[in-house]
C-alpha cells in the first residue's frame, strides 16, 4: 500500500492506481467492524465532521453519517433547506463560518460542479466531495469498485457497462476515470441524447446497442433517470425509455452468467430497471450500500485518522 | 586541508562500516528456544485454566497471531483439541493515532466467536510500554465481557509506561531504552526463527 497524502477528496481524476487500491484495501479492513455488537471504534474520537447538503439526500448523507460515527467522530447535519443559506449568505461564507467552529472535516453536495474544489481552496478543514453537480462523486465510485472486486475478484480486464443518463451523471463521471484508472474497459449506453460525445475523451466506448452491451458486459450498471434534471425533453417518452433501455429479465437472457447488476440509487422501479432484475440474484444494489459504510470509514480514516 | 582531502566515496564507505560495527547485534533466543519456550506456555495455560473449556486464544498482528497459532498446535498435541483463535488489529485503538505521521496500515480484525465468559488469552511477541497491550484490551472489550483476559508474550523486555503485566512470558530480557527488540518468525519474515537485540538506530 502507498503512503496517503491526500489532504481532501475531491475527484477521482488524478487519483492513481496505488491510492485507489489504498483505498479500497482498507476499506476491506473496516468492512468488519459494522458487523460487531459494538459497531465503533476509537480512531477519530473528538474529531468534527460536518455534513454540508445542498441537495437532497438519504443514502449519500446517512452513509457518512454512520461512517464517521462508528470511528467515534461527532457529526453535525446541516441542509441547505432549513439553514441561513435561505437568508442570502453564500456558500463560502457558510463555510467559513462552520470552519470556525472548528471543525476538521466538511462534507459537502452541491448542485454546481466544483462547490468542493473552492471550498478546499479556502478552507483548511479536510473537504469531501459528496457530489457536486454533473461533475463527480468520488465515495460512491470508490463503493462501486470495491463492491466489483468483491464480487468479481477483480477490476482489471472486466467489461463494465454504465447505462442510461449519462450526461447529468457524476456517477457515471467519477466511475470513468476510476475504473479505467484501474485497468476496466467502460462503455456507455443510452439515448443519443442522454450520452454526451466528449465522454469518450475519458476514456469510455460509446456504444448505442443496449442487447450488444449485455451480453458482452461484467458489470450492468443503470443509472437513475434524473426527472429533476430533464429540464428539456431528452426523452420522448418514460415508457418508451423503459422498454428501449431498461433492464429487466427479458433482456437479461443474453447476459453473462456472473453478471452483476449495480445501481447507485434511488432506483426508479420499472424503468431503468424491472423490479424483478432489482431484487434477483444478479443485483448487488444492497451490498453497494453495505460496503458504502465502510469505504468512507476508510475515506475518513485516510483523510482525518493522524495529525496533518 | 585541502590536499589531504580524500576521495569522498571511499570515506562514506568506511564511515559507514565502522558504523555499522558499531551497532552490536545479539542473538538471544534460537528456533529451538522459542519452540521450548512456546510449549512451556501452553501447558502453563492449560494448568491456569484446567484445560481447555471455555478458553480462546487471540493473537496481536502480525506476530501475535503467528505465536498464537503456534500455541494452539501445542495445545492440540497436549488435550487433543485445538481452542478457537482470533487475530486482532489494534490500529484504530492506538493512543498516538492522531501524533503520528505516517498513516498506519489498518488491517482486519478475525474474530468469528462471542467473547462473553470466554477465559481470552491475548498473544503477542514483545511486551515493551504496555500501550499495546492497553489497545488490545480496549478492542476486546468492544466484542464482548470476557469471564477474565490473561497476557502471553514470548518476550518481556521492561520499560513498562503503564500498569500493565504478563501472565505468561517465553523469556525476561532486560533492555536499556536505546536498544531494539525483534522477534523474527519464519511465518513473517521468511527467515529462521530468533530473537535479537541491536541497538536502536540512530533517527
Amino acid at each position: 500500500m502507498s503512503e496517503w497524502t491526500k489532504h481532501d477528496l475531491l475527484d477521482l481524476q488524478g487519483m492513481s492506481k496505488e491510492e485507489i487500491e489504498t483505498v479500497l484495501e482498507t476499506a476491506k479492513s473496516f468492512k468488519e467492524i459494522s458487523t460487531r455488537d459494538v459497531k465503533k471504534v476509537p480512531a477519530l474520537r473528538g474529531k468534527t465532521i460536518v455534513m454540508l447538503f445542498f441537495e437532497n439526500s438519504t443514502r449519500t448523507r446517512s452513509s457518512f453519517e454512520l461512517a464517521a460515527k462508528r470511528l467515534s467522530a461527532d457529526t453535525v447535519n446541516i441542509a441547505a433547506g432549513n439553514s441561513s443559506l435561505s437568508k442570502g449568505e453564500s456558500v463560502l461564507d457558510t463555510a467559513r463560518n462552520i470552519e470556525a467552529m472548528n471543525v476538521d472535516a466538511i462534507v459537502v453536495r452541491h448542485p454546481s460542479s466544483g462547490v468542493p474544489y473552492i471550498l478546499s481552496q479556502h478552507l483548511k478543514a479536510s473537504i469531501i466531495n459528496a457530489g457536486d453537480g454533473c461533475r463527480s462523486h468520488p465515495t460512491q465510485a470508490l463503493l462501486d469498485m470495491f463492491t466489483i472486486q468483491e464480487k468479481l475478484g477483480r477490476i482489471a480486464g472486466l467489461k463494465v457497462a454504465i447505462l442510461g443518463d449519462i450526461r447529468h451523471s457524476r456517477v457515471a463521471r467519477s466511475n470513468i476515470w476510476g475504473l479505467t484508472t484501474m485497468g476496466a474497459e467502460v462503455t456507455v449506453c443510452g439515448p443519443a441524447t442522454l450520452v454526451p460525445p466528449e465522454i469518450e475523451a475519458m476514456g469510455a466506448r460509446i456504444n448505442y446497442d443496449i442487447d450488444e452491451v449485455i451480453k458482452e458486459s461484467d458489470v450492468l450498471m443503470p443509472l437513475r433517470i434524473q426527472m429533476e434534471r430533464q429540464e428539456q425533453k431528452f426523452l420522448p417518452s418514460l415508457r418508451e425509455y423503459a422498454k428501449e433501455f431498461g433492464i429487466d429479465a427479458q433482456k437479461l437472457k443474453n447476459a453473462k452468467k456472473d453478471v452483476i447488476i449495480m445501481h447507485p440509487g434511488p432506483t426508479n422501479r420499472g424503468l431503468e430497471v424491472s423490479a424483478e432484475v432489482a431484487d434477483g440474484k444478479y443485483s448487488v444494489i444492497l451490498d453497494q450500500v453495505t460496503n458504502g459504510v465502510a469505504v468512507r470509514m476508510a475515506v475518513l480514516y485516510l483523510l482525518l485518522g493522524i495529525k496533518r | 586541508m585541502g590536499a589531504n582531502k580524500p576521495t569522498s566515496t571511499y570515506e562514506v564507505e568506511v564511515g559507514a562500516k565502522q558504523r555499522r560495527l558499531k551497532m552490536k547485534t545479539v542473538k538471544i533466543m534460537d528456533k529451538d528456544n522459542i519452540q521450548r519456550a512456546i510449549t512451556r506456555i501452553a501447558h502453563e495455560i492449560l494448568e491456569k485454566n484446567r484445560g481447555v473449556k471455555n478458553l480462546c486464544l487471540i493473537g496481536i498482528r502480525t506476530r501475535g497471531a503467528v505465536l498464537a497459532e503456534r500455541v494452539n498446535e501445542c495445545i492440540q498435541k497436549i488435550e487433543g483439541n485445538a481452542v478457537p483463535i482470533g487475530i486482532l488489529d489494534i490500529t484504530l485503538y492506538r493512543d498516538d493515532l492522531t501524533m503520528i505521521d505516517v498513516q498506519p496500515v489498518v488491517r482486519e480484525t478475525l474474530i468469528k466467536f462471542d467473547l462473553t465468559d470466554k477465559e481470552v488469552i491475548l498473544v503477542d511477541d514483545v511486551l515493551f510500554t504496555g500501550r499495546t497491550i492497553r489497545s488490545a484490551l480496549d478492542a476486546l472489550i468492544d466484542f464482548g465481557r470476557p469471564a477474565s483476559i490473561q497476557l502471553a508474550v514470548l518476550v518481556d523486555r521492561g520499560h513498562r509506561e503503564l500498569p500493565i503485566r504478563a501472565d505468561y512470558v517465553g523469556k525476561n530480557i532486560p533492555t536499556s531504552a536505546n536498544q531494539n527488540v525483534q522477534v523474527i518468525l519464519k511465518e513473517t519474515d521468511g527467515k529462521e526463527d530468533q530473537v535479537i537485540v541491536e541497538e536502536r538506530k540512530r533517527k
